[in-house]
């Protein structure tokens, strides 16, 4: 192996210049790292920092208990008669919602890791281009599926019985955290677009609280005015929050899966590469 | 058969603006491999936006340059594998520990999970660290980050290493260690370019200097026929009182010449080569009731290299107008 280790010496807060010296000499170039190997160490790095600072999660763990109770106990009476019909209608639309809100946050993580100096480190490796994002995306990927299953988890409690059961469950949660992917990209090319944190949270939220809201996340679309209904029908949300519940409901639909599966690609075959130009630009 | 004169890097007319500055205005370099090139000059003056042009961080607008025989626009990836940059603010992952640092760059190198780790623990060792090793980066002082900040640099050993300010904000302490780690790179033979504001720094490390201001290379040459046109010393002089600087400006004139007033209200240099005719001028001042906190003789400062090479002061405000640039304004 190319690498020496050094005698043990006693423990001291000094460079040794010896040392220093036969650190220098004692190694050669490996071969480049792998486009996997980088970014999957990218990825390593982000679970670290949620090890280092687990208060990164209450945003993916307190959010979505807050939201299935709210929205089960304000508007499961009045929407659906009864709590518990209302929550097998809107728990679907809960998840997809919730984890749609935290891709903003990977925008918003991205904009503020730009302002420190080992961004200019990661820029100087000879490095698959697209890997630093790419493994944050990957981390931030773990973060959607713990908020996904928080939400399922507080359905449950509350007494939410999905037909398909867990694979059922499973399936839909994997579909809202692969869409999700692709939505993150929108958000990380925000990231290096706007000048400051809170403007990407901004732009981001105004972008994505009117599609969740204009969308069938909530309420059957029969109820609006034409119009409306012509657009929520559109609206990518709603077609996802479609597709989640028919996964957990058991009669999925494979034509709404796979315009979310195509729009996931779609999206990140767009905003992929130009968030990686950004991001190497400078 | 040109071994013997290889440049590490070569630049030809680099410029680059940011909006209506030009940051950099036509830099020419000339580094040998294996030497320490010194780039001298003030906040502003367009030190770091040359380095991270030549580190492939920036597309130059005009001009080129070869690092390593690589040009860093069409090349950049294989300057990319063959230097390593440690930036102005430490280039580290605060969040991170030590030990976590630098296996990281390890595994984005290349290497293995197991020698990445034994990588990290010969590095924490060799500089110092090991105790800190499992502490968060946020938490380290700013030698310790410097440290870990170089040693990260050399996880795999650079062809050519990019120092920009190395020792900024550093105790002396600390500052020796620095120099201690950028000797031993030399000793092993790496090329560095060294960016730095102190004169002392780059005339302890540097076989050549180039100064740098306004975007622009003012003078080029060794460290001794730089100070030789500019004086071999000067006296440094600063006042318990400062409303009798005008007085203590006459005094010192007259002993020794033309007296610049320094950005500190109550200090005063002046050129001064011999020890002897330093301590007479301080005598004469102490005789003439001039209360003098504290004196020094040492290497003349940047301020009077500027001055000697420019006509004006370093801190020169349209110099100063023009903040290294941070990373988003320049990605906008």
């Amino acid at each position: 192996m190319s690498t020496v280790t050094t005698p043990r010496a006693a423990p001291s807060s000094d460079a040794d210049e010896a040392a220093v010296r036969k650190a220098i000499s004692s190694i050669s170039r490996p071969p480049r790292a792998s486009a996997a190997q980088a970014a999957l160490t990218f990825g390593w790095r982000g679970m670290l920092k949620v090890k280092h600072v687990p208060e990164q999660l209450l945003d993916v763990t307190i959010t979505p208990v807050m939201f299935v109770v709210m929205f089960t106990y304000i508007f499961g009476g009045a929407l659906a008669g009864s709590t518990g019909e209302y929550l097998e209608y809107v728990l679907p639309g809960i998840l997809v919602m919730g984890v749609l809100f935290t891709t903003v946050y990977s925008g918003v993580a991205l904009n503020t890791d730009l302002t420190k100096g080992v961004v200019d480190r990661f820029r100087s490796l000879p490095i698959w281009r697209p890997a630093p994002l790419v493994g944050s995306l990957i981390g931030d990927s773990v973060r959607y599926l713990i908020g996904g299953t928080v939400t399922i988890l507080v359905g449950v409690i509350l007494g939410y019985r999905p037909d398909a059961g867990v694979p059922g469950v499973v399936a839909a949660l994997l579909l809202v955290v692969v869409f999700a992917f692709g939505l993150s990209w929108v958000f990380t090319t925000m990231g290096l677009l706007l000048r400051s944190p809170s403007a990407v949270m901004n732009a981001g939220f105004m972008g994505i609280f009117p599609l969740t809201f204009l969308s069938n996340v909530f309420v059957d679309p029969e109820t609006l005015p034409a119009g409306l209904e012509a657009f929520v029908d559109v609206n990518p949300v709603s077609i996802l929050a479609t597709a989640s519940r028919g996964l957990m409901e058991g009669n999925p639909d494979s034509g709404d899966i796979l315009i979310v599966l195509g729009l996931a690609a779609a999206l990140t075959l767009v905003f992929a590469p130009l968030t990686t130009r950004l991001y190497r630009k400078g | 058969m040109t071994t013997q004169t290889t440049l590490a890097i070569e630049a030809t007319g680099l410029v680059k603006s940011f909006g209506e500055t030009r940051a950099v205005d036509g830099v020419d370099l000339a580094v040998r491999s294996g030497s320490v090139y010194g780039v001298l000059g003030p906040n502003g003056a367009g030190k770091t936006t040359t380095i991270r042009m030549l580190a492939t961080l920036i597309r130059p607008d005009a001009g080129t340059a070869r690092v390593l025989g690589y040009d860093v626009v069409s090349d950049a990836d294989a300057v990319r594998s063959l230097v390593s940059l440690t930036g102005q603010l430490a280039s580290v992952d605060e969040d991170l520990t030590g030990r976590e640092n630098l296996i990281l760059i390890g595994r984005l190198l290349g290497l293995k999970r197991a020698s990445a780790k034994a990588r990290a623990g010969e590095l924490l060792e060799a500089f110092g660290l090991s105790e800190a090793a499992g502490r968060l980066v946020k938490n380290y002082s700013g030698g310790m980050r410097r440290r870990l900040d170089l040693a990260a640099s050399i996880v795999v050993t650079p062809e050519l290493m990019f120092l920009d300010e190395p020792t900024t904000g550093l105790d002396p302490r600390s500052r020796n260690q620095v120099w201690g780690i950028i000797r031993a790179l030399v000793a092993e033979g790496t090329t560095i370019l060294l960016c730095t504001q102190y004169l002392e720094e780059a005339d302890q490390l540097a076989d050549r200097i180039a100064v740098i201001d306004r975007g622009a290379v003012i003078a080029e040459g060794t460290p001794g026929e730089l100070k030789a046109s500019v004086g071999s010393g000067a006296l440094h002089v600063r006042l318990l009182d400062p409303d009798q600087r005008p007085e203590a400006e006459r005094i010192l004139d007259r002993e020794l010449g033309t007296v610049v007033a320094e950005a500190d209200p109550a200090a005063l240099s002046v050129a001064c080569a011999d020890a002897d005719r330093g301590a007479m001028a301080v005598a004469e001042l102490t005789r003439s009731g001039i209360r003098v906190a504290d004196f020094s003789l040492g290497q003349p400062s940047l301020d009077e290299v500027f001055l000697a090479l420019t006509g004006h002061p370093a801190q020169d405000p349209a110099a100063t107008d023009q903040p290294d640039l941070t990373e988003k304004e320049q990605a906008a």
